[in-house]
């Protein structure tokens, strides 16, 4: 089953030293939204087919662009949590975080598919501060305990 | 049986931010001022609703305690919001991220002959036909995005950074920044509001009395004491967020206002605008509630022997241990000019006030009083000085 294998993923130990990490940067070409460079690294040559690693940013890329949209929807979220003082904000989750949330299901997915099966592992974004997407060499993968399946956001101000 | 105590995260997040709450608030360290503000804003408002509003309330409209209430209630939620939330503060960069960063910006430099200094640190990217440097923070090792600059104060990055503002008690950048515009806007209404009230009721009484309106107004001390404070404050506040809206029409922010970085000069325009006001508001006012990237409340596990390896609620974790024979690649921006030979770039400001900043390759002021959304005018400025002063 797919989550076995990813629980397999999880309990993985470091036994290797680290040999190669990719970091795929933050296009700023357009501005301050966050879209990564889809230039494709070399070291990553032999390890993924460069169609597939296109794929990945790419939809990565629409993923925060559909959450950095300013659509009818963000302002009637606006507004909405605007008239209620924003404190709307601490029962409900924004747009971005369910977005957030989609892209980390997509990462996992991505994990087990594709990546996992080549020997690489690839990071969430939001974790480095969304500066970074890092492809991690498989061996080189630590996880000191076991992660829930899930996803969760802690609610913070 | 003992309970584990659960180490978050932001026991451990370094900067110069106090937490509160478990981690669910972020704050500065120097919260006097911001205190101040709160003594400020709720005297004020029980002075008002205890002398004034129940001579009102039956002498002219129920409806003035009640819109009091909700404006008071309002400024409130939108100070606590600027103050308690991640004003956008960017995660400092893990140890294999600042290796990688610093090997690329070495095969950039090639070999420096010893006793000459390495060139500064800045990347050029294109954004709309306009070449914006980012800049190398040597204290947060990463290539700061963007808009983003370093705060002295708090020692943090801060995303789409405006200004420190003591006054709230917080930076004031890409998160909080509508809340912070919000408050300043709602407290010049508040403000408005308890004046012109303030004024309403000394002159309904001295026309009760038949009294001179000066006479009847020291009858009544506290209406005395709030037209004072709202005088003073409306000045402030008023002007504050005046210029606020200013930026918000331009979609600049107050450091880049302060430093000129679009002011024209060697064609220099700003690539963020959108060049039409309404598009501007939208973006700033109406975008998306960014999350906050800073994860204080997860939770955190000590490995033996090694850097703290940090665990994840998303589910596609890291590898945070370092080992000696890590190689990194890194795959670099399309730079064009990548390194200035000068100190400086040249659209820096000169220094016009101290700075306790890191790095040299920053230019100044991170570190900003707003005049404060109650700047009384007797009272100094309490830490930092006024650079912009003027243009409120």
């Amino acid at each position: 089953m797919a989550t076995e294998q990813f629980h397999n993923l999880q309990d993985l130990r470091h036994t290797a030293t680290l040999a190669t990490k990719v970091f795929i940067q933050r296009d700023y070409r357009d501005g301050t939204v966050c879209k990564f460079q889809t230039k494709f690294p070399e070291e990553l040559d032999n390890r993924i087919e460069r169609a597939l690693f296109e794929d990945t940013i790419k939809t990565l890329n629409n993923y925060y662009a559909e959450a950095e949209k300013i659509s009818g929807q963000s302002y009637l979220e606006g507004c909405l949590a605007c008239a209620s003082a924003y404190i709307i904000f601490l029962c409900m989750e924004t747009r971005y975080e369910k977005v957030l949330r989609k892209i980390s299901m997509y990462i996992q997915e991505q994990n087990e598919k594709i990546y996992a099966p080549r020997g690489l592992l690839i990071t969430d974004p939001v974790e480095r501060g969304m500066r970074v997407i890092s492809f991690v060499d498989h061996a080189g993968w630590v996880s000191e305990e076991n992660r829930s399946s899930h996803v969760s956001f802690h609610k913070c101000l | 049986m003992i309970a584990k105590k659960v180490t978050r995260k932001w026991e451990k997040l370094p900067g110069k931010n106090s937490f509160c709450c478990d981690g669910r608030v972020m704050m500065a360290r120097q919260k006097g001022v911001f205190y101040l503000t709160l003594f400020l804003i709720t005297g004020t408002c029980a002075l008002f609703f205890a002398f004034e509003c129940p001579y009102l309330a039956v002498h002219l409209s129920a409806a003035v305690p009640v819109c009091a209430v909700i404006l008071f209630l309002f400024v409130m939620a939108m100070l606590l919001r600027t103050s308690f939330s991640d004003p956008g503060v960017l995660p400092r960069a893990l140890p294999e991220e600042a290796s990688f960063i610093e090997m690329e910006i070495e095969a950039a430099n090639g070999s420096v002959p010893a006793g000459q200094r390495p060139p500064p640190r800045i990347r050029n990217v294109q954004i709309n036909n306009q070449i914006v440097k980012l800049k190398y923070c040597y204290t947060c090792k990463i290539f700061r995005p963007p808009r983003a600059s370093h705060c002295s104060i708090c020692d943090n990055c801060v995303d789409r950074f405006d200004h420190h503002c003591p006054w709230v008690g917080n930076c004031v950048g890409k998160r909080n920044y509508r809340y912070f515009y919000l408050f300043t806007l709602s407290l010049s209404l508040l403000t408005i509001y308890i004046f012109t009230f303030d004024i309403v009721h000394v002159t309904l009484r001295s026309v009760f009395y038949g009294s001179v309106w000066c006479v009847a107004a020291l009858t009544l001390p506290s209406t005395v004491v709030e037209v004072l404070v709202c005088f003073f404050t409306l000045w402030s506040v008023v002007g504050l967020t005046g210029f606020h809206t200013y930026l918000i029409s331009l979609n600049q922010t107050t450091n880049e206002d302060i430093k000129g970085s679009w002011s024209g000069k060697n064609r220099v325009q700003n690539p963020y605008s959108h060049k039409n006001i309404v598009k501007n508001c939208c973006e700033v006012l109406c975008g998306p509630t960014y999350p906050s990237v800073l994860d204080r409340r997860g939770v955190m596990l000590e490995s033996s022997g090694s850097t703290p390896c940090k665990t994840s609620d998303v589910t596609a974790a890291t590898a945070n241990t370092v080992t000696p024979n890590e190689v990194a690649f890194f795959s670099l921006q399309k730079t064009t000019s990548p390194l200035i030979p000068n100190e400086h770039s040249p659209d820096e400001a000169p220094p016009s006030i101290a700075t306790t900043g890191h790095d040299t390759a920053t230019s100044i002021p991170e570190e900003e009083d707003a005049t404060g959304p109650n700047g009384s005018a007797p009272k100094a400025p309490p830490t930092t000085i006024l650079v912009k002063e003027s243009s409120h």
